[in-house]
């Protein structure tokens, strides 16, 4: 290869310029790092389990969102047998009372600005 | 996913109390929320009611009582508190659901030189007429707005309008309002319960259609002192709009074009 | 081939320069617009359609207009035209490109735009205009770049191009019968509800449109070595005469309807744009101006004298486009909302940061025109003089 020698010197210096964000956060023990969420302020139980919520709230919602406006299907069964209504606002945040404490802390860490806010009310925020 | 049976059956009992007549007919006959988890926001979203049904939505204004009532604006204050209509204060920006509107322009295609003075000089309420035959849905380019099937009702969906404003071009009633900008900062009070809307989306009377769902009577109509409003199913023949439409002499606004409003008024 | 538009002499390049200035302006305006909303427009509850869509609604016209070359070209094998076809087509992306970046700026939700084909919407006129417009966009990219290739390669375009070029000729008139079915399908516009609105936009289009192509050979034949000739470019200006003739015809048409029948929710806005309404003569002196402009031009072109005059010719071109301009642009899209459908009269005047973007926009277009009238001519070896 002509001039192999300099190639494979950039490609690996490149390589490791772009895996930068990987081995930057290993090398200062911040690999393992997962947001503290506070937990809910009443209820025994959430609409879905954790582990679903966790990687899949926002497909419910999304699914919420169109069985209440488009389909005016405004009440579900959860999976602990109670029924509620699907509404960010009056169930969700029902609960999980503080966004900048439950729903911020792992929007912020990922860098995710969901524009749900622009419309949805986070109830505990506008009592005075 | 099991659930334990107890808990289950316990839950059931205590809230059997606040269902009037169960869920929606969709939703498997199970039990309420239980006051715990259901905070009490406002008496709006208190235990949930059957909701009200009805196959073709439409509303009779009374405008001989709406003239007797004044300088009243409570059907407006009561809507736009309900849903979080903002007031910019100014008419470039406004947004309005319902208001009261001149009868010389709600109905400018009645109006002459020896019209009645009463009439003439009077009020019309107008809102969004959610028409049999509405021209809004027709135009819409995703459907972010349509008829529902179920009742008639106009609706909006938020999320999806893109803001191109083609709905406001196809009303003839000029019923359609839109966020010229952010609405946030001039809501006098917030109701935590129905959302705001953003800035670039089209808004309008939905015929309260979140109220309907909680067995409420759409606020404009509970809110009016006059008793001019009345919201009912034309497909019922029992229904109160039916008869007033059977006692009085109604007009709707611009039948010429088709679109088939279902606000009628008795002049 | 794009590589060509990269290439240029300090004029070309000084050229570019002010054209990226000014779409840095109209960008930052519009980056305040959609920071603060459309609010910092002139539009209103009342009007809100205004300068954006009368700008999209003009150039939708001229971006149809370069089916006037190509089908005397390639239906009818007028080999006068085969030198500027590409230059039609080159003006039609331009124009095409502006249409959609008109429609962005104008929306309240711009990154929502993938809902009108997420979610398509068979019963609504801008669904099919969304599909048109692209399309045709699509069509002329393919077109241009299919021929202008076999020209550089010195042979000639593949067989397959031809029925592609042939689809762009009806294609071309519909974009803009669909783009004024938008308008007319509206029973609550009066104004607008007009069976001969989209042969008026035809009209209007082909007089226009071609007359920008005129003024564009003009320029080039000034600043580079491409000389469209004496023979393509008098045949250009008997289209437009003609075609300008059939828009004043029809204008009358419409003006006729109005005034004789006498029925006020027509007449009013014929009132409104030419005598004011209620103390709003915003628009007046720019629909009388555009009258004016229009007979001038018109005379100006049937006679043959001042047509066959070059310079003339292109001082009736400049005031046909105007009053092309005006008429089609705020004159129909404002007085469409005036009176209102309550029969009230509000306002619109375009604001500073409205305008501003306009021009941005313009600017964008005139930059794409320039790259690729650049190339064209790169390919033929005829840029510098």
């Amino acid at each position: 290869m002509h001039n192999g020698g300099k190639i494979i010197l950039g490609l690996v210096i490149f390589l490791i310029l772009i895996t930068f964000p990987v081995w930057y956060n290993v090398a200062n023990d911040r690999a393992g790092y997962v947001p503290e969420l506070e937990k809910a302020a009443r209820g025994d139980n959430c609409v879905r389990d954790s582990s679903y919520m966790t990687g899949f709230h926002m497909d419910l919602l999304n699914e919420w969102r169109d069985q209440v406006v488009r389909q005016n299907d405004r009440w579900e069964v959860g999976n602990d047998g109670v029924r509620y209504e699907r509404s960010l606002s009056n169930t969700c945040l029902n609960c999980h009372e503080n966004k900048d404490k439950f729903c911020d802390k792992c929007h912020d860490y990922m860098g995710v600005v969901p524009y749900c806010w622009d419309c949805h009310i986070v109830p505990k925020e506008i009592q005075q | 996913m099991s659930v334990d049976r107890r808990k289950f059956l316990k839950l059931a009992g205590v809230t059997a109390l606040g269902l009037a007549g169960g869920a929606p007919a969709k939703v498997l006959a199970q039990d309420s929320v239980t006051p715990d988890t259901l905070k009490e926001v406002t008496e709006a979203t208190a235990t949930p009611k059957a909701p009200l049904v009805a196959r073709r939505w439409a509303m009779v204004i009374d405008l001989r009582k709406c003239r007797e009532a004044g300088d009243c604006n409570d059907c407006q204050k009561a809507c736009h508190l309900a849903h979080n209509v903002p007031d910019f204060g100014n008419p470039k920006d406004e947004i309005k659901w319902i208001w009261k509107e001149s009868f010389e322009h709600a109905f400018h295609e009645q109006e002459h030189e020896f019209l009645e003075d009463k009439t003439k000089h009077g009020p019309a309420v107008v809102l969004c007429n959610h028409c049999d035959n509405p021209p809004c849905v027709r135009v819409c380019p995703t459907q972010a707005t349509w008829k529902r099937e179920e009742d008639g009702i106009v609706m909006m969906d938020w999320h999806r309008c893109i803001g191109c404003r083609y709905c406001v071009l196809a009303c003839p009633y000029g019923s359609r309002s839109f966020n010229w900008r952010n609405p946030r900062e001039f809501i006098k009070e917030l109701q935590p319960d129905f959302p705001t809307r953003t800035r670039g989306v089209v808004e309008k009377c939905t015929f309260c259609d979140e109220r309907l769902a909680r067995g409420q009577m759409p606020a404009c109509v509970e809110a009016c002192k006059a008793g001019a409003l009345t919201f009912g199913d034309l497909e019922d023949p029992n229904s109160e709009v039916r008869k007033l439409l059977h006692e009085h002499f109604t007009i709707r606004r611009k039948p010429g074009l088709g679109t088939q409003p279902e606000v009628y008024y008795i002049v | 081939m794009l590589e060509k538009a990269l290439s240029g002499d300090k004029r070309y390049w000084s050229w570019v320069a002010v054209l990226l200035i000014v779409i840095g302006t109209g960008t930052l305006f519009y980056l305040r617009q959609y920071h603060e909303g459309l609010t910092i427009t002139g539009l209103s509850r009342d009007v809100t359609w205004g300068f954006y869509i009368a700008q999209f609604t003009f150039l939708v016209g001229v971006a149809a207009s370069a089916v006037m070359v190509v089908l005397p070209y390639y239906l009818h094998n007028y080999k006068a035209f085969g030198k500027i076809t590409i230059l039609g087509e080159f003006l039609a992306i331009g124009a095409v490109t502006m249409c959609m970046t008109f429609i962005f700026v104008d929306m309240g939700q711009p990154y929502r735009i993938t809902n009108v084909f997420l979610h398509p919407s068979p019963s609504s006129l801008m669904f099919w205009d969304t599909i048109s417009v692209f399309g045709y966009l699509i069509l002329n990219v393919i077109i241009s770049q299919v021929t202008l290739g076999a020209e550089r390669k010195g042979i000639a375009p593949p067989n397959w191009i031809r029925p592609i070029i042939i689809l762009s000729i009806p294609w071309a008139i519909s974009i803009h019968t669909v783009t004024a079915f938008l308008y007319s399908g509206l029973a609550a516009r009066p104004f607008w509800m007009t069976a001969i609105l989209a042969p008026r936009f035809l009209a209007s289009a082909f007089s226009g449109g071609p007359a920008l192509l005129i003024l564009f050979c003009f320029i080039l034949r000034k600043f580079t070595k491409f000389d469209a000739g004496k023979e393509p470019i008098q045949k250009i200006a008997l289209i437009v005469t003609y075609a300008m003739a059939v828009n004043m015809f029809f204008i009358g048409m419409e003006l006729f309807t109005a005034i004789y029948s006498n029925i006020p929710e027509h007449i009013s806005h014929f009132e409104f744009l030419f005598f004011g309404l209620d103390g709003n003569t915003t628009l007046v002196p720019w629909m009388w101006t555009s009258m004016i402009l229009g007979i001038i031009s018109l005379i100006l072109l049937i006679n043959p004298g001042t047509r066959k005059n070059e310079t003339v010719l292109g001082f009736s071109c400049i005031i046909l486009i105007l009053s092309i301009w005006i008429d089609k642009g705020l004159g129909l899209v404002v007085a469409g909302f005036t009176p209102t459908p309550l029969g009230t009269v509000v306002e619109y005047v375009p604001t500073f940061p409205e305008i501003m973007i306009t021009v941005g926009v313009y600017a964008l277009g005139l930059l794409i025109i320039t790259g690729l009238y650049k190339i064209a001519l790169s390919v033929r070896k005829q840029v510098t003089t």
